[in-house]
């Protein structure tokens, strides 16, 4: 065990590695890899694994001398999935070999990630899967089915995903979790046109894709324990970062409502203060939150967060469009693209009120949420079940 | 035009300090003030149990939390009442906390006489001996605080817990003064209220006599201070009272069984509590943050009181209204203490002005202007 690492010595490493790798002066790429090995990449984790065994908490240290110095980041927007889903699952269950090999190209962003979890038939029920994956002679698994909802599809070049191994298990223990090859040749993807015209998401088919067992994670028939893992991790994001006042949804409607008089009525006055100090109130209950983890007391209100921030950002959109009377009538673009990133507040109102539609069911719905915190924050019993003890190919569908 | 920002990050957490007073606190209303208690002593002719508020007042020390150490007070801050302020609501046991210890001490400190007449009532304010209260109406939000009475002359209802004080704050037109309640021409008539747990009194003055303490001017800023740290603690007592309303519902759906299983399994309530969960914990944040900027002065607490309010009043109302609701029949009776609770969180939904008048405030402070 290393001697613990302080703020000082987080300190004092970044501002070797700004010595020796001069952001001015470094390629971009370059620059993240010497990130990456001097453990600054995250610093809770082991090191050799971009971290320095530090408490998470020092991550700020690091990040703010950084950004003081003009060094790049790794555009964590543009590899989301990878940052907050796939590397914690790997650090938390891959072998030391899948650590050293997926790491540092997933954080430093040459390989982007998405995942491979919900199906046309497995939404807020995932485990119920129907992907198949079969081992054949040569130890490889095939893996044959059809994912849905995932995001990067078309620009990843490694998935999360999450198959069935034993259909004769009851469904939560039949489920084995692969890293699989996008460039597969069994691989299709298509893009899925959504409500706003655009296609954020993809539809993935997957048809005799071979995954060598190498690229397992977590033992077999133990991946909805694992893929707890990722889906908490895509939960605790959310909070992550300090927001400032106004610096949601609430903004760009403020900001019309200060300079355009003439839209103003009593009644979008109303809703506007009410929505304003719904969205103050959500801003600080995030702040607290910020500031349990800081302190090392993570609360259960993170599962709160996303409930709050869905139902806001649908209220406040849906008032933006109507506060804007004849412009709310107009749309600025129907046509079919594939956006790489998603700006809920970069595009207009119209476009903020459709695409929070989803904020309610995307990364769990709402209704799926509100079940989570009555049953594991609160203690409530669960509703009786008759799916939990029957083999899976003997549900109904 | 700006956003406005605020000025520094709040601390929204409890210090170890806090916690400890909360058990402190926590533990005396569990001694002394349990519901069936507190039920018996709204049907007596005074709520108020004595050897509660010595003990909390004088024992712990929580009447002087907010008073200077050189004026026989804690020298602690609105971050430690608020504690204090959010363990009354968890429990709604009559005392004039609120009223006599924040919003009365609150007002004396920021009146000029704080080195003169003010400095010997504080100090008995601060020790539990007496108790005084700001003589407006309940209902009166900070923006709204301009003096009732043109003098020491008229009558003035609904002023909270007037009937246990033992000096009244007056603002008139001539400026802020301190009445005995026994004086001559004093006359405090109770009122029947909505909350029977606390208690609401008229008072009337003819040809009273009291120490003025600050003139016009300086007597409204301070009757405003005053309010506006009541309004903001308010929010921690909101909080309390929605945390008691949840924790309750919650044990209660869990143990109540219908159609063979407990209640509290089925989605329809259970999505009901998790919401309320939700609720308090943002009013949490909400009430945390207008105590910080009231202990710390910010420049950002008018605002932060405004949120806190406009915020938490409907928080604690819908839980109290949940709590009754989810409790069937239950709910309904004298017996169970949710009552109780609905009343509190109804009274205080109104309690230094309701949540549509802190919204104006906000409207104002937000810059985010009327048609």
């Amino acid at each position: 065990m290393s001697p613990a690492v302080d703020a000082a010595e987080v300190r004092r490493r970044t501002r070797e590695l700004l010595a020796s790798h001069p952001p001015a002066t470094t390629g971009r790429t370059d620059f993240l890899k010497a990130r990456f090995d001097a453990g600054l990449a995250w610093v809770h984790h082991p090191v050799g694994l971009g971290g320095l065994d530090a408490p998470r908490s020092l991550q700020q240290v690091a990040d703010a001398e950084l950004a003081a110095a003009d060094a790049p980041d790794n555009d964590p927007r543009r590899i989301g999935i990878g940052l907050g889903m796939a590397a914690p699952t790997i650090l938390g269950f891959g072998t030391d070999e899948q650590k050293r090999r997926f790491l540092r190209p997933l954080w430093v962003g040459e390989e982007v990630w998405c995942q491979l979890f919900s199906e046309p038939g497995a939404g807020s029920d995932l485990a119920a899967l129907a992907t198949r994956a079969v081992r054949d002679e040569t130890g490889d698994w095939i893996v044959d089915g059809q994912k849905v909802w995932t995001s990067s599809a078309h620009l990843a070049r490694w998935a999360i995903l999450i198959a069935r191994t034993d259909p004769d298990l009851p469904k939560h223990r039949g489920i084995s979790y692969f890293i699989c090859d996008m460039t597969d040749p069994g691989v299709e993807v298509r893009p899925l046109r959504q409500i706003t015209g655009e296609a954020e998401f993809n539809e993935v088919f997957l048809t005799g894709v071979r995954i060598p067992d190498s690229h397992r994670l977590g033992p077999v028939g133990e991946g909805w324990k694992v893929a707890q893992t990722t889906l908490m991790n895509e939960r605790v994001s959310i909070g992550g970062s300090r927001i400032p006042r106004e610096g949601g949804m609430i903004g760009p409607v403020a900001k019309t409502w200060r300079e355009r008089p003439e839209l103003r009525t009593p009644d979008t006055h109303q809703r506007l203060l009410t929505l304003w100090v719904e969205a103050e109130v959500a801003r600080l209950t995030g702040e607290r939150l910020r500031q349990q983890l800081v302190a090392g007391q993570p609360g259960p209100e993170g599962s709160g967060m996303k409930l709050a921030f869905a139902r806001l950002n649908q209220e406040i959109s849906g008032l933006e469009v109507e506060l804007l009377g004849d412009e709310g009538l107009l749309y600025s673009e129907w046509t079919m693209v594939r956006p790489e990133l998603v700006d809920f507040t970069g595009r207009d109102a119209g476009y903020r009120y459709l695409r929070s539609k989803g904020n309610s069911i995307e990364g769990g719905t709402s209704e799926v949420l509100l079940n989570i915190v009555a049953e594991r924050v609160l203690g409530l019993p669960a509703e009786p079940r008759n799916d939990k003890d029957v083999a899976w190919k003997d549900l109904s569908r | 035009m700006t956003v406005p920002t605020p000025a520094a990050t709040p601390d929204l957490l409890y210090s170890q300090d806090e916690e400890d007073l909360r058990l402190a606190v926590r533990a005396l209303l569990a001694d002394r003030a349990a519901a069936p208690t507190v039920i018996a002593a709204t049907e007596s002719d005074t709520p108020y149990d004595p050897r509660l508020w010595s003990s909390l007042a004088a024992d712990i020390g929580a009447a002087g939390l907010l008073v200077p150490e050189k004026l026989g007070g804690q020298g602690a801050s609105h971050r430690e009442a608020a504690v204090v302020v959010e363990e009354l609501g968890r429990s709604v046991a009559p005392a004039p906390y609120l009223t006599s210890s924040v919003v009365a001490t609150e007002t004396l400190l920021a009146s000029a006489a704080v080195d003169g007449p003010a400095a010997a009532l504080l100090g008995e304010l601060a020790s539990g001996a007496r108790t005084a209260v700001l003589a407006v109406p309940f209902a009166t939000p900070p923006a709204g605080a301009g003096p009732v009475l043109a003098a020491l002359d008229g009558t003035v209802r609904g002023i909270a817990d007037a009937a246990a004080a033992d000096v009244l704050l007056v603002p008139t037109a001539e400026g802020l003064y301190a009445v005995e309640t026994s004086g001559p021409g004093v006359a405090v008539e109770s009122l029947v209220p909505l909350d029977l747990t606390r208690p609401l009194a008229a008072v009337t003055l003819t040809g009273a006599t009291g120490t003025l303490l600050a003139d016009a001017d300086a007597g409204a800023t301070a009757v405003r201070r005053g309010l506006l740290a009541g309004a903001g603690l308010l929010a921690s007592e909101q909080l309390g009272i929605a945390e008691w309303c949840l924790t309750e519902t919650v044990r209660h759906t869990r143990e109540r069984h219908q159609f063979n299983r407990p209640v509290g399994s089925f989605q329809a309530l259970k999505h009901r509590m998790a919401q309320l969960w939700l609720e308090v914990v943002s009013a949490r944040a909400a009430a945390r943050n207008a105590a910080d900027a009231l202990a710390t002065g910010s420049p950002d607490a008018p605002l932060a009181v405004a949120v806190a309010q406009a915020y938490c009043s409907g928080v604690a109302v819908h839980a109290a209204e949940e709590c009754v609701q989810l409790h069937g029949g239950i709910g309904m009776t004298w017996e169970h203490p949710a009552h109780l609770y609905l009343k509190r969180a109804k009274a205080d939904s109104l309690a230094y002005g309701s949540a549509g008048s802190h919204r104006q405030a906000v409207a104002e402070l937000a810059e985010l202007p009327a048609p």
